[in-house]
């Protein structure tokens, strides 16, 4: 299954066709398309570590980051991703700025568009605020967090570290721990992962599972050590501490007891597990520091690398059908 | 007051208060039914009346419908009783209770009267009002029942808040009773409903929604149920929507305990499959149920155990509607599209016709005593003439309603209101 990465120029060669508009959900992409994003995110991986980091896919473009929510994070990492495209980037942040004093998401929107952005990165507290967006504007949406619902670019740079890290992803078991409930990162891991073939797990107390999710096709387990058991990849989840002391979980020292991740824990998992965490890291909530910064089994920092690079493939993809209506 | 007697001939009456579905005539004078003929008829009529041939169409008691919100007084830019009185007339509906949650509440005689006369004034269709069970409908105390009822208020409610209190409500039932007064409650346990947006299971967990378990409505339903048993007041169970609930339910009748419960057409007609990609206009509440509970709710419409269907009618203009799902204004208008909606269960062969025309005339009628929902001599001429079977597509933007919040925009269905009269005025004609 082991195959070396084709080179940044062949992929950008590949014509293939990515049929969308808009990057909202894993649920709108296909094998296909994952792997020819995951390829082409491969190839910048290379390119951001030469000196030389700038291409101009997207020179004449503009990129608006629109977060309703902050997020240093994934703002700067689609901020980087654009300019070394070669676009112009536009940080929006509604809350802070005057804009949206008393209009609605709609009216935010229709007002940026008319600025003529050409892909506008959306993150937003509401579930479906990503598509009621793409419903209305004119321009490329990718979403970048709605709600609970999916954050779709993470998803692809999950596979992207892991697909590095293994060479492969079908087959991998990967067990997704913590606030599954709340975490637009597990529905979208969820999905990309069965969709490239991995065995996935989610773990957590029964408070913080999602109704049925055993009907996602995963198993899930209220036993950490018996979740992780036998597991490629440890996936933890950031748990909002304000969820805990006795509203999710009784009390902060409780949950790392059952569900953070330590070292005792990790044993369970298979000997060259890799650990993974979309972060900001709660460390001695969810994850012991000394499980995240061992860097023989944690993938966290690579996966902020990854991010930048993922997003890159995501703007590529997304301009090329902008040139080729 | 058209003074000339009219005679609707040659039509499919469907008159559930006396069981009749046939051939017949109805003959009315000076806004009241003068005659009722069932079977062929009614053979010579003197000159002067006004013969309308409505071959191939039915005559129906004009709709009962026990739930409708406008937004008069308040929140006119959403519905006023004008417009509202415009809509039901359009969709057949000749009474309507309007619900107390305005602006200010209606929980003063005050603001009942005001809502009465304005409604009067109006002179569409017959307009009744709810008034609040507690005062500001806020399930603290109890609101002024007595000189509401003395106002002409119907019955009480809190609307769409479940009184959470159970002393509070178990006072309301008791006051209420003295008066003969009919209290409603939503069957929803406030705690596991807190901000939830839709119903838990499998598909708003995937669509990362805030959700209530479907249990919430069966948890509050037991206790109301408890409480009217205990006070022997009359409940008005406001929208069963889930299996659980029923079973519930059910099982209350079945001892004996004398409570009617309602439910919407919005939940007899949609699952929770139809808010898709977060289709705000199928945001509701009570929230769409899963597909197992809406099957449950038609057999007990089907069955009897549920007399009484209403619109739920509930405007919310686009600026309501138009945000992201869990922020954006629960409710559907309803009037207009209640008949062709409700006529599907006959189409479809799942209920009979006159079963599904009780639950929105008689039975409603009945249970809070008003003096319509039957084609029968002496009688109120409220009555409606429609082709049953005249395929129509919903088209929101067509409603009457100054809110276009229809989860039945683009459904095809079947049934078209042609005329409806009001104490024999004709108040809408396609």
């Amino acid at each position: 299954m082991t195959s070396t990465p084709p080179g940044l120029n062949e992929v950008l060669g590949r014509t293939f066709p990515f049929p969308k508009r808009h990057f909202l959900s894993v649920t709108d992409l296909n094998e296909v398309e994952v792997a020819n994003l995951l390829d082409l995110a491969d190839g910048f991986v290379s390119l951001n570590r030469q000196t030389a980091k700038k291409l101009d896919l997207l020179r004449g473009r503009t990129l608006m980051n629109l977060f309703f929510e902050n997020s240093t994070r994934t703002q700067s990492s689609f901020e980087i991703a654009g300019k070394r495209l070669g676009a112009d980037v536009v940080n929006m942040s509604p809350r802070a700025s005057s804009i949206s004093k008393g209009e609605t998401l709609i009216d935010t929107a229709v007002t940026l568009n008319a600025m003529q952005p050409d892909l506008l990165v959306v993150r937003h507290a509401s579930s479906g605020a990503a598509s009621l967006l793409s419903q209305k504007v004119t321009c490329s949406v990718i979403n970048a967090g709605d709600g609970q619902h999916e954050h779709p670019t993470q998803a692809l740079l999950d596979a992207l570290s892991m697909r590095r890290a293994f060479g492969y992803i079908a087959g991998l078991k990967v067990a997704i721990c913590g606030d599954v409930l709340h975490s637009r990162v597990a529905r979208s891991n969820v999905g990309m992962l069965q969709m490239l073939g991995a065995q996935v797990r989610l773990v957590g107390p029964p408070t913080l599972m999602p109704a049925q999710a055993e009907r996602w096709g995963v198993e899930v387990f209220h036993d950490m050590k018996a979740g992780i058991a036998g597991c490629d990849v440890v996936m933890m989840l950031r748990l909002q501490l304000e969820r805990m002391d006795g509203v999710m979980a009784p009390s902060q020292r409780e949950y790392f007891r059952y569900f953070g991740l330590d070292r005792e824990k990790l044993a369970k998992a298979a000997p060259h597990v890799r650990v993974m965490h979309p972060g900001p890291m709660n460390r001695g909530v969810e994850i012991d520091s000394e499980v995240a910064d061992d860097l023989s089994v944690s993938l966290i920092q690579d996966q902020v690398e990854m991010g930048v690079a993922a997003r890159m493939a995501v703007l590529a993809t997304l301009a090329a059908r902008l040139d080729n209506p | 007051m058209p003074n000339r007697p009219l005679a609707f001939v040659n039509a499919r009456v469907v008159d559930p208060a006396s069981g009749y579905d046939g051939p017949g005539a109805v003959i009315i004078v000076e806004g009241v039914i003068a005659d009722v003929v069932k079977g062929a008829g009614p053979g010579s009529l003197s000159p002067d009346v006004e013969v309308v041939d409505a071959s191939g169409g039915a005559i129906l008691p004009g709709l009962v419908d026990i739930r409708v919100k406008t937004g008069e007084p308040g929140a006119e830019p959403k519905e006023t009783l004008k417009s509202a009185g415009l809509a039901a007339a359009k969709g057949g509906v000749t009474s309507l209770v309007v619900q107390p949650d305005t602006h200010p509440v209606a929980d003063d005689p005050a603001v009942v009267d005001f809502i009465l006369r304005r409604a009067r004034d109006i002179e569409l269709v017959h307009v009744y009002a709810a008034g609040a069970a507690t005062k500001g409908a806020l399930g603290e105390r109890m609101a002024e029942i007595g000189l509401m009822h003395e106002a002409g208020c119907v019955y009480v409610t809190d609307v769409d808040r479940p009184i959470a209190n159970s002393k509070v409500l178990q006072r309301v039932l008791l006051y209420a009773k003295a008066f003969g007064v009919a209290v409603a409650h939503r069957p929803a346990d406030p705690w596991l409903s807190a901000g939830a947006a839709a119903t838990s299971g499998e598909f708003a967990a995937r669509m990362g929604l805030p959700a209530a378990p479907a249990i919430a409505e069966k948890i509050m339903l037991e206790r109301d149920l408890a409480l009217a048993e205990a006070t022997g007041a009359r409940l008005i169970v406001d929208q069963l929507t889930t299996a659980a609930a029923l079973e519930s339910f059910q099982r209350a009748r079945d001892r004996g305990v004398d409570v009617v419960a309602t439910t919407s057409i919005n939940h007899l007609s949609f699952n929770e499959l139809d808010i898709g990609d977060y289709r705000t206009f199928c945001k509701l509440d009570p929230p769409l149920r899963h597909e197992d509970d809406r099957q449950a709710v038609i057999e007990a419409v089907a069955g009897g155990l549920i007399p009484v269907i209403v619109s739920a009618h509930a405007p919310a203009p686009a600026e309501d509607k138009r945000l992201p799902y869990d922020e954006a204004a629960p409710g559907a208008v309803g009037l207009e599209t209640l008949l062709p909606a409700l006529l599907a269960f006959h189409h479809e062969g799942r209920i009979p016709l006159i079963d599904l025309i009780r639950a929105v005339t008689c039975a409603p009628a009945d249970l809070l005593g008003l003096s319509a929902g039957r084609l029968a001599r002496g009688a109120p001429a409220d009555l409606v003439l429609c082709d049953l079977a005249a395929p129509v597509v919903i088209d929101a933007d067509k409603l009457v309603s100054k809110s276009k919040n229809s989860p039945f925009d683009g459904r095809r269905l079947q049934g078209k209101v042609l005329r409806t009269l009001v104490d024999g005025r004709t108040v809408y004609q396609a």
